[in-house]
């Protein structure tokens, strides 16, 4: 396929292999910030291709993994009342919440859907009138303009049924929180390409500025983040810290302007907590108020109830790129994609979860599939 | 529900800004995308569609730059010929 197929050569990937190699003469953590990423090197084994200087950490990109407990058990707890179509990404349905998980609701004959997108659930509101179509919002930046053009549709159409449980997540604040941590070793992002094709990346700059770290946007083929650790490689060893665009043929400096205009009217930036980092000031998107008929805590009555998380899942410290999945004593043991006991290892962008595919062999004896 | 790839629109639907549709078709599979956020998209165009919605326009021009990079690093004969 065009675009894709060129960016996985594998004679093409060494020699941009080998010119890191050429570059790295010193110890290097680059933090990749989006799950996305994450599957992909641990795919094609682009980690086996570094020097042995370049330590990837595995960020905190992969909105199933950091969605909270407590939102994860309001969806299962609306998805199970009678009268309610509860439509969902399909990859939120096995995510555990404290007892149950969305799965388990449509086995015991709760009406949950999987849908490809908002607007899908926007319709099944309007084919079903006299049920409460809820759909569950989450996401990065990335499914921000989804959930907001689903609400303005509703809104327009005048839907009563329709409502959203959203738990949207914002990237920029993440990685400023993860910096601003005492046990932080990152120091350099690979940013996470798909949403600054919606945000662009002048929120970066700052960043970069402020903690004295390269940041370069890259996109998801093994070349792409070959090429985005090249970039980043070359400000590391001499010193620099830009933001650059390694993703150029789908980001532009100042990203997605109408999808953006969307975002500002539908919702506003709140305090969210992310599953196994904790509150993160700033750090998602709710509903504004023009728009609160939709919101379905409100609607369901749902008081805030915080809950605690197991404490044998380590995702926490995998998610801040202390701790390697393989490194947690649950790995692959009492923690597995079948019985996941963190949500890193539901998702399969989650990073326990792409280790135990990819990797249930220590790392060296896996062949590289590039 | 974060992995996208680019697709090619095939053909559009509407007028409406708002509301316009695109048929993209991701090697042979074919499925119906918003193009509310791509206002300049046209039939031919790649796009990367994320959840049912067109949210960037691929640049021809920007995606051959990594093989002009590597071509340069090492001259690459294989590629001269629009590979």
């Amino acid at each position: 396929m065009k675009y894709l197929d060129e960016y996985r050569d594998a004679g093409l990937a060494r020699q941009m292999a080998n010119e890191i190699h050429r570059l790295t003469t010193r110890n290097w953590n680059i933090m990749e910030v989006c799950g996305g990423q994450t599957h992909a090197i641990v795919k094609f084994g682009i980690d086996e291709l570094l020097p042995k200087h370049i330590n990837l950490i595995h960020g905190p990109g992969c909105p199933v993994c950091v969605t909270p407990l407590d939102i994860i058990d309001k969806a299962i707890e609306i998805a199970a009342r009678p009268n309610v179509i509860f439509t969902s990404f399909g990859d939120m349905l096995r995510v555990p919440g404290s007892k149950l998980d969305l799965l388990s609701v449509k086995a015991a004959g709760g009406d949950v859907r999987i849908v490809y997108s908002p607007l899908d659930a926007v319709k099944i509101a309007a084919q079903n009138p006299d049920r409460e179509v809820v759909f569950f919002g989450v996401g990065f930046e990335t499914t921000a303009p989804a959930t907001a053009m689903g609400i303005f549709q509703a809104a327009q159409m005048g839907l009563k049924n329709f409502s959203m449980l959203i738990s949207h997540v914002l990237v920029p604040p993440a990685m400023e929180a993860l910096l601003s941590s005492p046990i932080c070793r990152v120091q350099a992002f690979l940013a996470a390409g798909h949403v600054c094709s919606v945000m662009g990346f002048e929120e970066y700059f700052p960043v970069a500025a402020k903690y004295r770290v390269p940041i370069v946007v890259t996109g998801f083929e093994p070349l792409d983040i070959l090429q985005g650790i090249l970039m980043v490689v070359q400000q590391l060893e001499s010193g620099r810290a830009e933001v650059e665009n390694q993703y150029s043929r789908a980001v532009r400096r100042e990203g997605n302007q109408p999808a953006q205009a969307l975002m500002r009217q539908v919702f506003k930036v709140v305090h969210r907590r992310w599953r196994g980092i904790g509150q993160i000031p700033m750090s998602g998107l709710g509903l504004a108020e023009p728009y609160a008929a939709f919101d379905a805590e409100l609607r369901f009555g749902l008081a805030d109830h915080q809950v605690e998380e197991p404490a044998e899942c380590q995702s926490g410290l995998v998610l801040q790129g202390v701790k390697k999945p393989h490194e947690c004593p649950a790995f692959g043991q009492r923690c597995t994609p079948e019985h996941p006991l963190g949500a890193t290892m539901v998702s399969s962008e989650g990073a326990c979860a792409a280790y135990y595919r990819y990797r249930r062999q220590p790392a060296a004896a896996t062949a590289t599939s590039l | 529900m974060c992995l996208a790839i680019p697709g090619k629109i095939e053909s559009i639907r509407g007028d409406d800004p708002l509301t316009r549709m695109g048929r993209v078709n991701f090697g042979g599979i074919i499925k119906e995308a918003s193009l509310a956020y791509v206002p300049e998209a046209v039939v031919g165009d790649y796009v990367i569609v994320h959840v049912g919605f067109a949210l960037s326009r691929v640049d021809e021009e920007e995606a051959q730059k990594v093989f002009g990079y590597l071509k340069q690093m090492e001259g690459l004969e294989e590629l001269e010929d629009g590979g």
